[in-house]
């Protein structure tokens, strides 16, 4: 039987993600209209590009300046003085602080944002599912000064408890040691960051959840599934690819976060190996803090390090979509 | 026909046993009271504690029970349900804290007054004072930034969508997935290092510049989905009457898919006006009113809240103050949202779905 | 193992809107029952009540008796999910889980419900594939995703998912109606071998598919569009396409409506 060869029905992609093949042709365009047209979108795309390219460019351009005159290691040196001759900083306390704080957000929201977009699309009772859909999707729009705020003035002064609770029975890992200060560490950061991520990963993971095909549901359902191994089954592999880049935008913005972490976090430039110790420091934090008093050179400086934010962010987001892409092959289903 | 006859004939197959369906209100119930009877036998008094502990309890007894009575693949999607409805009220406490406090908070000193002065020559740490001139300063930089933003945004999802073939549609599509990324406070740095070659000082439409590229991404993706949306068949259908291509586009693609742009375009506006970190470094920010947004340092709301709060030393009137414009802002922003999703809802292609 | 169906008074919902009415009839194990009747008579809707389907459609519910040999389907403390066990279903459209391969497609249902040793595994995934008239195609590619097979591959290898635990009944709805002549000639041919070991019932538009396949014919029809789909008339396939007893009947199978 050679079926195989004959038939040629298409595979059950859903249609939302590759709308058929696009038949246009952008060389076609002879009209005058058509040319101005295409003119004018073609060189919005191409202005996108010139200004990520000019970001890139003149961020790199100032950070030069900044790092040839650095006394210090620009990647190792545990100091940011640039007002002072020579001037000496480094990133390393930042960068440790802005990944020690986004993997606490990333490890504390990822699951829970999951958790919840399940809740919303297959547990929760039908009449509550949509207001608390709702809600949350507004609550990803309350921006990171308010988060700042709150996690400033209400979160803070809750953690003493926790941070208490942590320190007696987990003080002995070192991780969770807790000295003396307020706590304005970067627990707490993490923690905030976490609440603030939560809404994005969970509207994009829930979109990504709503569209599993109801039939990749019932095939399951069918064989004897129980709601879990459903979820298992069918929707957790389709929607995948849609919570790895929901997590990646959230990391990014955890990364990039500045305010929030600048209200909660008390600075230092060093490195606590404690989670609970305050101390420590996030590039866009760093960059916030110093800014005002900083001198020229000293904006240089800060400059510097953004770029390095830029560059991870670049690489955090290079990585997601690699993963997305990759998958997206495999599963013929996410394109 | 009586259940009881046809189990005495052989064991049934579709039985299972199975708990009553209050079983997961009464575990609850019991790793609640269990919760507080340890923490108080051990005195700990943090009430996250003891709520850890209870969900704690929640979970190992429901499965426990579930796998004795029902077997393990049930006392699995039982303890999936119990994770999830615990997830799900864990996150809720702080976000509903954060909208009660903020609103309790906010509505302290929140009044006309408020909205109708600048904080002028009032000090930091003293009573008074208001965010007319941050709300200025907001409305123009963001205006500012929506005018740059929303075009070219929309501008590029056209290209992508309906011309983008080959490798620039490529390169275009990976460097907004790119762009999407970028830190807020990155794009303002920037900006700054424009100003410090042009040996500029602060002014709003700085920030202008810098909240346009934050949007830009925001406003492609959604434009993005929104045409993809158009069936094909719509486009094929005017391009076979004749109708050149970029009067389809006009006249057949943009209507159907307008309400989504305008949703999309206005929810990028809400994000950009909480932006506080490019702000921070272009705009400064400024205790007077200043109306000219090309000319001298501005305020801002988010900005506003941001240095009422650190420039204040704890003093309660700048924190009242902070909070109020912490409500004005999110007040703002929701109406945004509102309204976007209204359209978006109004607007929408009357499809089955 | 193929067991008998027995309904008796079956109604089912859509929340207010009642789909079908007061519907009984007898499946015998061993044999092909089809459904015919035009667009949304229900005939879909009876086929999901018959594993419980029907109620994961929101406002779904049902009332009636449905006896999988004089066991109630809908009987207090029945779990849906051994329901589904027993009775297995195959979609309109083929849906085989587009991230596993075609082995893990097969054995999905396996793997659900206990350990099996790999190789106990991979005799019943061939046996199943074999049953499915698949395995000739796909030996070769088990560690593919099933999503790369054709339409009427995808179907069959739905089959083979839906065969391997072993249900006592196959639901089919329109299993044919997203697939070529030829793909529908080859899950037809699977259909006459299957029931050798399953009860089946088979849900279809195309009356000649009927009168090719079945051994048993019911008839739906429903009095005006709004109205509850109702059973005309069930009888031997060669009565009903020869003789029917009632005259709508008739009318829909020489083609006066529907």
């Amino acid at each position: 039987m050679d079926i195989s060869t004959t038939t040629d029905a298409s595979p059950p992609t859903p249609p939302q993600h590759k709308p058929a093949e696009r038949k246009r042709d952008a060389r076609g365009a002879t009209r005058p209209g058509d040319r101005i047209f295409l003119g004018l979108s073609r060189g919005s795309g191409i202005l996108l590009l010139v200004i990520m390219a000019a970001i890139a460019g003149f961020l790199t351009y100032r950070a030069a300046i900044a790092i040839g005159k650095d006394h210090g290691n620009f990647l190792t040196t545990f100091e940011w003085n640039t007002n002072v001759q020579p001037p000496t900083f480094g990133i390393a306390v930042l960068a440790f602080g802005t990944i020690v704080s986004s993997v606490v957000a990333m490890a504390l929201a990822v699951p829970v944002a999951v958790a919840i977009a399940l809740f919303i699309t297959h547990y929760a009772p039908r009449r509550m599912s949509g207001p608390v859909a709702y809600v949350i999707d507004l609550l990803a729009a309350v921006p990171s000064i308010v988060y700042g705020l709150w996690g400033a003035l209400v979160l803070v002064p809750h953690m003493n408890g926790l941070f208490g609770w942590l320190n007696d029975f987990f003080g002995w890992t070192g991780l969770f040691s807790w000295e003396e200060g307020a706590p304005r560490s970067m627990l707490t950061v993490g923690i905030l960051l976490a609440i603030m991520i939560l809404p994005i990963i969970t509207n994009v993971s829930r979109e990504v959840f709503r569209q599993v095909p109801q039939m990749h549901e019932e095939a399951a359902l069918a064989l004897g599934a129980t709601r879990w191994e459903v979820i298992r089954m069918s929707v957790l592999p389709f929607g995948r690819s849609g919570v790895i880049s929901a997590s990646m935008l959230g990391l990014g913005r955890a990364l990039g976060e500045t305010m929030a972490v600048a209200t909660v976090l008390s600075p230092s430039f060093d490195i606590q190996a404690s989670l609970l110790n305050p101390g420590g420091g996030t590039f866009a934090q760093n960059i916030a803090s110093k800014f005002s008093e900083a001198n020229e050179f000293g904006r240089d400086a800060l400059i510097a390090s953004g770029l390095i934010l830029f560059v991870i962010t670049l690489v955090v987001n290079g990585a997601a979509r690699l993963i997305i892409a990759r998958r997206a092959e495999y599963s013929g289903a996410n394109a | 026909m009586s259940t009881a006859a046809v189990t005495d004939k052989r064991p049934s197959t579709l039985r299972a046993a199975s708990l009553p369906k209050w079983t997961p209100w009464a575990i609850a119930a019991g790793s609640i009271a269990l919760g507080l009877g340890i923490s108080a036998a051990a005195g700990l008094d943090s009430k996250i504690q003891w709520a850890l502990i209870a969900a704690l309890l929640f979970i190992l007894g429901t499965y426990g029970v579930a796998a004795r009575v029902e077997g393990r693949r049930q006392a699995k999607d039982r303890v999936a349900t119990s994770l999830v409805w615990v997830a799900f009220l864990l996150a809720v406490i702080p976000l509903v804290s954060l909208i009660w406090v903020t609103v309790a908070r906010g509505v302290k000193v929140l009044d006309i007054h408020f909205l109708t002065h600048s904080m002028g020559i009032v000090a930091d740490t003293e009573p008074g004072g208001g965010i007319y001139h941050a709300i200025i300063g907001s409305l123009e930089q963001v205006g500012l930034a929506t005018l740059i933003g929303a075009p070219i945004g929309v501008l590029t999802a056209i290209y992508l969508v309906e011309y983008g073939r080959g490798k620039l549609a490529k390169a275009v599509t990976f460097f907004v997935d790119v762009m999407t990324g970028i830190p807020s406070i990155v794009a303002g740095l920037f900006i700054l290092s424009l100003m410090l070659i042009f040996e500029m000082q602060p002014f709003g439409f700085a920030g202008s510049l810098a909240l346009a590229i934050l949007m830009m991404p925001v406003v492609v993706r959604s434009t993005e989905e929104m045409l993809k949306l158009v069936p094909n068949e719509l486009r094929e259908a005017s391009l076979a009457l004749g109708v050149p291509k970029w009067r389809t586009i006009l006249k057949v693609v943009l209507p159907t898919s307008i309400g989504g742009i305008t949703t999309g375009i206005m929810l990028a506006v809400a994000r950009i006006a909480g932006e506080t970190a490019p702000v921070l470094l272009l705009v400064f920010g400024n205790p007077f009113i200043n109306n000219n947004p090309f000319e001298g340092a501005q305020a801002s709301l988010p900005l506003y809240i941001y240095q009422q709060f650190a420039n204040s030393a704890g003093s309660g009137a700048a924190y009242d103050r902070a909070w109020a414009a912490s409500l004005t802002l999110i007040a703002f922003v929701m109406i945004l949202n509102l309204v976007a999703r209204g359209i978006a809802r109004w607007k929408a292609p009357k499809t089955g779905r | 193992m193929a067991k008998r169906i027995d309904v008796s008074g079956l109604t089912a919902y859509y929340g207010s809107h009642k789909a079908i009415e007061d519907i009984s009839m007898t499946v015998e194990p061993r044999s092909v029952t089809a459904f015919i009747g035009p667009s949304g008579c229900g005939k879909s809707t009876f086929l999901r009540t018959l594993n419980r389907m029907h109620e994961v459609t929101p406002g779904g519910r049902v009332e009636g008796k449905v006896l999988l040999d004089d066991e109630d389907l809908y009987g207090t403390g029945v779990d849906p999910v051994s329901v589904r066990r027993e009775v297995g279903m195959v979609f309109q459209r083929p849906n085989p889980f587009p991230t596993m391969s075609i082995f893990d497609n097969v054995a999905a249902g396996l793997r659900l419900n206990g350990n099996y040793r790999k190789s106990e595994l991979s005799d019943i995934v061939e046996k199943s594939l074999r049953g499915a008239n698949l395995w000739n195609e796909v030996k070769d590619r088990l560690n593919k995703p099933g999503s790369g097979l054709s339409g009427g591959q995808q179907q069959r290898l739905c089959i083979a998912r839906a065969i391997a635990v072993e249900p006592k009944v196959l639901l089919m709805d329109e299993p044919c109606s997203a697939l070529d002549p030829i793909s529908t000639l080859a899950i037809e041919d699977l259909i006459g071998e299957l029931k050798e070991r399953f009860t089946i019932v088979i849900v279809t538009h195309n009356m000649q598919q009927a009168a090719r396949v079945s051994d048993r014919t019911a008839f739906f029809n429903l009095a005006a569009v709004g109205q509850p789909g109702r059973l005309i008339e069930i009888d031997d396939t060669e009565r009903i396409f020869s003789n029917p007893s009632v005259q709508a009947t008739e009318d829909y199978i020489s083609g006066r409506f529907g």
